[in-house]
């Protein structure tokens, strides 16, 4: 590398400046991620609050104005909202345990040294790219009745020619599940198997000089190391699948009959097709109420964890 | 100019190989505890594999086999499909709007993602905790919420239907993953090395560009990549901003073949496998960054 001689013979007054500027140099440098947060977030989750407050609805002009609670009292009485926050919940609940389970299962399998295993990863991580319509494109031609598995399922004799595994009412959730358990899994395995990669083998050495076993080192080496990654991860999920749009709104469209709608379906519903901003905006407060919850447990884990160094 | 130095992160392997191994030999009961769990390590796995590839080749099946047919082997195929979709679904068009859409959201979110990563890894300054706050809450707001607000910025621009709306969009709401790994990238790259040009005569920027960039490759892949497609997929705001045909991406011309009941499975699936080549070759490569990253920012604070 050439030597680049100092070149500026710094005077009192402009090292003052630069001392001035220097300070600023952060600033700069987050300016533009920040004023885009701000004008693109910040001030749309503001304006989100000031709607919920009015009476704003495309195809009720004449009922125009400041509506106080009226949003959120109509909110109580709204058989679809109760519905929805319920759904929500099952929805969050169910899929976060199994991709939890499953998440750490493949995180452990897949940090074991045995052939192939760079190609494995990268296979069993693909689902994630795979986000989306996408992911809805694949199962749509799984679960059709006349072209899916159940047709082919029929033509062996298992089951019943052209059931809909989407609109049956039994069926219709864990389907869901599936696909979304098919992409959710490989995220979750990944955050943890970060932490994984950084426990020290010679630990495992030191164990199995002391004979300890597998279970035994798991609770006593493996666990302590990821348990953040893993409440870490176990939150994100929680949120990414509290706010998952995408899958539901392409797959089930919210049905049958509204029972897989999520609260920010209903909220896309709300606001988007029967274009009533002042609802939809009141359903998007208690929405963002409720994941404010999840990110003060997050920021407050993320915290201690730092207090801990 | 290449890097000034080889990469000085140690690898798994290398602390692994610091001592030396004992070979001893294994008694028979060991052996069959060690054969145990190989097949636990292989049998899982490979289920785990079904469960991840049959969904993919379920629809390659479907986008490569003649229409009518029901067969479940790979064999012969035909490309009528494609044809269908590229020209006459017009996938030719959305993929080239997808391409534009994911190449500036992956520019813009990698440059700002720098620029910012740089200070959070670098510096300290007021309101940097503020900041790191507020970007991690994003992660909290859903985006469905941020649907109408969105909306009426960019009607009162006049962006509404036009593929900036979904590159501003894309790139807000991807900014906090991009700043998180990149500033963990950064702070890898050891605080020392960017010291010794300083006394070299380097300024800050000189530095960063000598010594810093060509160490941050692998970041700087890791990070576009993701952008790119997280940009890919996005579907909400492109089937919510975006209303003439011409401007559509391929997620919303998916969702279009989607919609259509009675659908051509064929060129449906056709469609997906267009969709989903790009970001998947793109993760095969990327994947070991991402879980560097991931250790060496988001999760290890």
């Amino acid at each position: 590398m050439s030597v680049i001689a100092p070149h500026r013979a710094a005077k009192p007054l402009q090292r003052k400046n630069n001392a001035r500027l220097r300070r600023l140099y952060p600033y700069f440098l987050i300016g533009p991620a920040a004023v885009l947060t701000l004008v693109f977030l910040v001030y749309p989750v503001g304006s989100v609050f000031y709607y919920s407050l009015q009476h704003s609805n495309v195809t009720q002009p004449w009922n125009d104005g400041f509506a106080g609670q009226d949003n959120f009292v109509a909110m109580g009485a709204d058989p679809l909202f109760w519905r929805s926050l319920t759904f929500t919940l099952q929805w969050v609940v169910v899929e976060v345990g199994l991709q939890f389970i499953f998440g750490l299962a493949l995180a452990l399998l897949i940090n074991k040294t045995f052939i192939g295993r760079a190609l494995a990863r990268s296979l069993v991580f693909s689902p994630w790219a795979v986000s989306g319509i996408l992911t809805t494109t694949i199962w749509i031609l799984i679960y059709n009745p006349s072209t899916g598995i159940g047709r082919y399922l029929a033509d062996i004799g298992i089951g019943e020619y052209g059931v809909s595994l989407l609109s049956g009412s039994g069926t219709t959730f864990w389907a869901v599940v599936l696909a979304e358990m098919w992409k959710g899994i490989p995220f979750f395995a990944i955050l943890i198997l970060a932490d994984l990669q950084s426990v020290s083998l010679e630990l495992y050495e030191s164990a199995d000089v002391d004979g300890a076993g597998t279970l035994r080192k798991f609770l006593s080496i493996t666990w302590p190391h990821i348990r953040q990654a893993v409440v870490i991860a176990t939150l994100l999920r929680a949120v990414w699948e509290f706010n998952n749009v995408d899958l539901l709104y392409t797959l089930t469209g919210g049905g049958p009959a509204g029972a897989t709608t999520t609260l920010p379906l209903y909220v896309a519903q709300t606001a988007i097709h029967d274009r009533d901003f002042g609802y939809g905006s009141a359903l998007t407060v208690v929405a963002f109420m409720i994941l404010t919850f999840f990110s003060l447990v997050y920021l407050r884990i993320t915290k201690s964890k730092e207090d801990d160094k | 100019m290449t890097s000034l130095l080889p990469q000085t992160t140690p690898t798994r392997s290398q602390t692994a190989d610091r001592g030396e191994p004992i070979e001893r030999p294994l008694s028979p009961l060991k052996k069959r505890a060690r054969r145990i769990d190989r097949v636990l390590t292989y049998v899982p796995l490979a289920l785990f594999l079904i469960f991840t590839l049959i969904p993919f080749y379920w629809m390659l099946l479907f986008a490569f086999r003649p229409s009518g047919s029901t067969s479940l082997v790979l064999w012969p195929i035909t490309f009528e499909h494609f044809e269908t979709v590229w020209n006459g679904s017009g996938f030719g068009i959305y993929f080239k709007n997808s391409l534009f859409v994911a190449v500036m959201s992956l520019l813009t979110s990698t440059v700002i993602a720098l620029l910012g990563g740089y200070a959070l890894a670098r510096f300290k300054f007021r309101g940097k905790a503020l900041f790191l706050v507020a970007m991690l809450c994003t992660q909290f707001v859903p985006g469905a919420m941020m649907l109408i607000p969105l909306f009426e910025i960019f009607n009162s621009v006049g962006l509404t239907d036009s593929l900036w709306s979904l590159i501003i969009s894309d790139t807000v709401f991807h900014l906090p993953l991009s700043l998180i790994l990149m500033s963990g990238f950064i702070r890898n790259v050891p605080m020392e090395l960017e010291e010794a040009a300083w006394v070299d005569g380097c300024t800050r920027i000189q530095a960063f560009r000598l010594v810093v960039l060509p160490l941050l490759k692998p970041g700087i892949v890791a990070v576009g990549s993701f952008a790119f497609i997280s940009a890919w997929n996005n579907f909400l705001f492109a089937i919510m901003f975006i209303s003439s045909q011409d401007q559509f991406t391929v997620p919303v011309g998916l969702s279009y073949l989607l919609g259509e009941f009675g659908a051509d499975f064929g060129a449906l699936a056709a469609g997906g496998v267009i969709a989903i080549i790009p970001v998947v070759l793109l993760f095969a490569y990327v994947q070991k960054f991402l879980v560097q990253g991931l250790s060496a920012g988001a999760v290890k604070g």
